[in-house]
């Protein structure tokens, strides 16, 4: 699924990397918890966290996330967009509950990391 | 080639940036994305812990054609058992490092499924040293 279908069906709104909303997404992984981000396989993979911090940006970079949606309607810091803007990153925004949004994305066929 | 980066402790806003710019260099150098991956997540875990318990630190990469060698000093409270920090699931971490979505006692054992060496040397009171290294001529 394309990441611009995906904020259509999460209600998101995109916070930075509008010209990568073409982007193929197969697999979802959501976490608060960074260390456990970066022992995951990211290919294709889109991020579900409610952590906004820059170490959120920071973990993605390191471990080739480059998709990310920011749940619990928290919102991105302008630190934090900059980093992403700087490696290509789609971050949305997005009102639902971690569970809603995952359970949403699992309703329209996206895989699980493990 | 040699890269040198001085880690403050305690200061979150800048935990990652000397990753980050090792990152960039790998990418420059077209090195394997996934060799990349390992490196960075490696140095990254590293980095993070100096900036979460010690006082400051210095890391020292030394490139070669078919190996990167990364020495990560500080000068900090040490670990007075290395085995046990080794051990998933085991931090000593403050909630402040918590709150940044680390500290789950994850790391160290993270950057041994990374690397291809760990070595860790430790004083309590003093300081720890790790010593990482990734082989650049392993094929995806």
């Amino acid at each position: 699924m394309k990441l611009d279908e995906i904020t259509k069906i999460l209600n998101a709104r995109v916070i930075c990397g509008e010209e990568n909303l073409s982007r193929e997404i197969s697999h979802v992984f959501a976490s608060d918890l960074m260390s456990d981000v970066l022992t995951i396989d990211s290919r294709n993979l889109l991020l579900i966290t409610g952590l906004t911090n820059v170490q959120t940006i920071r973990t993605s970079e390191m471990a080739d996330i480059q998709n990310i949606v920011i749940v619990r309607n928290k919102k991105v810091t302008p630190e934090m967009s900059e980093i992403a803007i700087d490696n290509k990153m789609v971050i949305l925004e997005c009102e639902f509950s971690m569970f809603r949004a995952c359970g949403i994305l699992y309703a329209a066929g996206m895989q699980p990391v493990y | 080639m040699q890269f040198e980066y001085f880690i403050n402790g305690g200061d979150f806003s800048k935990a990652g940036q000397a990753s980050s710019q090792f990152k960039k260099v790998l990418q420059q150098l077209n090195v394997a994305p996934h060799t990349i991956k390992r490196i960075v997540v490696a140095l990254y875990e590293a980095e993070v812990n100096i900036v979460a318990h010690a006082f400051k630190g210095k890391i020292s990469i030394e490139l070669q054609p078919d190996l990167v060698s990364m020495l990560l000093t500080d000068e900090g409270p040490g670990i007075p058992d290395i085995e046990k920090a080794m051990e998933v699931g085991y931090s000593t971490a403050s909630p402040k490092v918590r709150e940044m979505g680390f500290g789950a006692g994850m790391g160290l054992s993270n950057i041994k499924n990374n690397a291809d060496l760990l070595e860790i040397t430790s004083i309590v009171g003093k300081g720890t040293t790790l010593k990482i290294s990734v082989n650049l001529s392993k094929q995806e």
